[in-house]
């Protein structure tokens, strides 16, 4: 089923085209890589996924009743389902780990349901699940901000879990991981792909290879091939914009 | 039962028993030793001081709430507190010149009519800005019930309306200060005028005279606000700390550290900057209309944006995000300023130049401003912090 629909879209910025007439479609579960050089649009597609730019043209579409995502706010599409994860780890340094999954915790999210918000049994077990899956279990008490780094990319992770959302967008979730770290956070996003929709932005193809899934690559804002990475990195046109003419 | 207070916000922040009962033992100190209650051996003028900075305290712990723990720099929030001060200003002076006039009028051989008292009334207040007509932001001015009513609802709304403006429009930082710090020049501009309605540069005054307590004394009067200022500073700060302590300040911290961020959270961002900002500037409206009654006197210099940067440099000294921090900036440098500024501390001779305190004081101040925020980010109240962690 499809679960995401975007359709023709464009967004230039000062007359730079970031996005030009991009397709995409993403299942429901389904797990994706999308890859392509610097400036090929990955980052601004999740942009304009979550609401944070408004496309020139195009359509998105979401869920079954085809709700276009273009109208709503950043708050009001994490409240669809669509969680984001962002290429710097951005946790809140200043508050415990606990604090910031209590927070991601799908829960009413207006000011006076989060003022009388009390505590439940649940969702101390739910941040305790959390906590087991993302390896940070010895650590709830502790501040955010004292975490290593690849502890801080898991914790972002498990926000992104918490929201319980169906859709995950994964913004080079490696960078900066140890190989050990790497091979942990490929069995978080495969094991979170098997229930829910998640698309990995990735710049480093052996990380892509490990999440062995569908690969779609982008170039100057469209998408130049589609298929499995061996597919893909087989395509003529891919090896030349992407990983450079080998012959050159 | 145990199991139920370890879940109240109290049982999370034993700081918040700490301050209420550190503020009981002040005002039962301060009661003993004043003129009204005690044995006299602190003056009625000492003690509104003392009144006047526990109002000033709890504007200090509102700021504190709207930027240290929200992280809008308001530079606006004295006009909340202003307003708070005129609103219940302006029935002080209504109902005391009212009895002033109708006994004044009662030796007349034949009985004044309804429209020559309030003919008298309007003369003697508005006399001095050259006319004698109620203006219609009087309407209320009777009642003290609708004034009182007026101290909550004027800087709510004012704060709802220019805050859903400003924050829909994702006005943020600088902007925003210096937004804030617009709307309080105008209003205080405005109240300039003459035919502002509210006396202009005169503002009003004879507010530390109760109508109906005529034969009270001072002595007395000062020791009843100064013990309504405290339960004000104690409901408001138990008031604050709750909202800050849980979930609501968990998400309110975020925003202050990275907004966007709380977005893609799904948390309507500006909904929340709208409820602190409203709830605060309520607060502050609050601390204006029991600060006033104890100066006696409220002019449209009192809101005049120096006053709003004053409350940001007290929350810095105090110490950000920690509402006990907020209470000993304001007190502490409020107090010292009306020591140097008021003569008390001794002038120093240096032989060829004398340093007067009277006009070196803000030299002082604005240095000790510059080093906290270099040396001690975390203010005065930072102190406790490190105290705490060295046992």
């Amino acid at each position: 089923m499809t679960l995401l629909e975007v359709s023709g879209v464009s967004v230039s910025f000062d007359g730079f085209r970031a996005i030009n007439n991009l397709s995409i479609q993403i299942g429901e579960p389904e797990l994706r890589a999308v890859i392509g050089p610097n400036g090929a649009g990955k980052t601004t597609f999740m942009d304009i996924i979550t609401g944070k730019t408004r496309p020139d043209e195009g359509r998105v579409l979401w869920g079954e009743k085809n709700i276009s995502l273009l109208g709503l706010s950043e708050s009001q599409i994490a409240m669809e389902g669509i969680g984001r994860k962002f290429q710097k780890p951005t946790v809140f340094e200043d508050q415990t780990v606990r604090e910031n999954l209590a927070m991601s915790l799908k829960n009413p999210r207006g000011p006076l349901a989060v003022l009388l918000h009390r505590k439940t049994a649940e969702g101390a077990a739910r941040i305790e699940e959390i906590a087991e899956e993302i390896g940070l279990t010895e650590h709830l008490a502790r501040r955010a901000g004292v975490l290593s780094h690849g502890q801080k990319q898991w914790l972002e992770i498990g926000m992104l879990l918490a929201q319980d959302p169906r859709l995950l967008l994964v913004d080079e979730p490696a960078a900066g991981m140890t190989t050990a770290e790497r091979e942990h956070t490929t069995d978080l996003l495969r094991r979170a792909a098997q229930t829910r929709a998640v698309v990995v932005v990735e710049h480093d193809m052996e990380f892509v290879r490990r999440l062995d899934c569908k690969v779609t690559v982008l170039h100057e804002g469209s998408v130049l091939a589609e298929g499995s990475l061996d597919h893909v990195t087989s395509d003529q046109t891919v090896i030349d914009v992407y990983l450079g003419r080998k012959d050159a | 039962m145990r199991n139920a207070f370890t879940r109240t916000f109290v049982y999370r922040n034993p700081s918040v028993l700490w301050f209420l009962a550190a503020l009981g033992l002040f005002t039962l100190g301060v009661t003993v030793l004043s003129e009204g209650f005690g044995i006299g051996v602190i003056s009625t003028s000492f003690v509104k001081t003392l009144g006047k900075t526990l109002c000033l305290c709890l504007i200090a712990i509102a700021m504190d709430v709207v930027w240290g723990y929200c992280g809008i720099l308001s530079l606006g929030h004295f006009a909340f507190f202003g307003i708070g001060g005129y609103a219940i200003g302006m029935w002080l002076m209504y109902a005391r010149t009212e009895g002033i006039v109708v006994t004044s009028l009662a030796a007349q051989s034949i009985p004044p009519t309804p429209q020559e008292i309030s003919d008298a009334i309007g003369n003697q207040i508005f006399g001095v800005v050259g006319s004698s007509e109620f203006p219609l932001i009087w309407a209320f001015a009777d009642s003290l019930a609708l004034q009182l009513a007026m101290v909550v609802l004027v800087p709510g709304l004012l704060a709802l309306v220019f805050g859903w403006l400003a924050f829909r429009s994702r006005v943020t930082g600088v902007y925003l200060s210096i937004l804030t710090q617009a709307m309080t020049l105008a209003l205080s501009l405005y109240l300039f005028q003459n035919d502002s309605g509210l006396r202009g540069n005169n503002g009003l005054s004879g507010l530390q005279n109760i109508p109906g307590f005529d034969d009270v004394p001072q002595s007395t009067i000062s020791i009843v606000f100064f013990l309504g200022s405290a339960l004000a500073l104690a409901l408001g700060y138990a008031l604050f700390a709750w909202v800050v302590s849980g979930k609501m300040g968990s998400v309110v911290k975020a925003i202050r550290d990275d907004e966007a961020r709380v977005r893609f959270l799904g948390y309507h961002v500006e909904s929340y900057k709208l409820f602190i900002f409203t709830l605060t500037a309520v607060v502050s409206g609050i601390a204006g209309a029991l600060y006033y009654p104890q100066a006696g006197i409220i002019n449209p210099a009192e809101i005049a944006p120096i006053a709003s940067i004053y409350l940001a440099v007290w929350v810095a000294i105090g110490g950000r995000g920690r509402l006990y921090g907020a209470v000993i900036g304001a007190a502490f440098v409020s107090l010292l300023s009306s020591w140097f500024t008021g003569g008390g501390a001794p002038d120093i001779d240096l032989g060829i130049y004398v340093i007067r305190w009277t006009d070196w004081w803000l030299v002082l101040l604005g240095f000790s401003f510059v080093a906290v925020t270099l040396f001690f980010p975390k203010g005065i109240g930072g102190l406790f912090d490190y105290l705490v962690r060295k046992q």
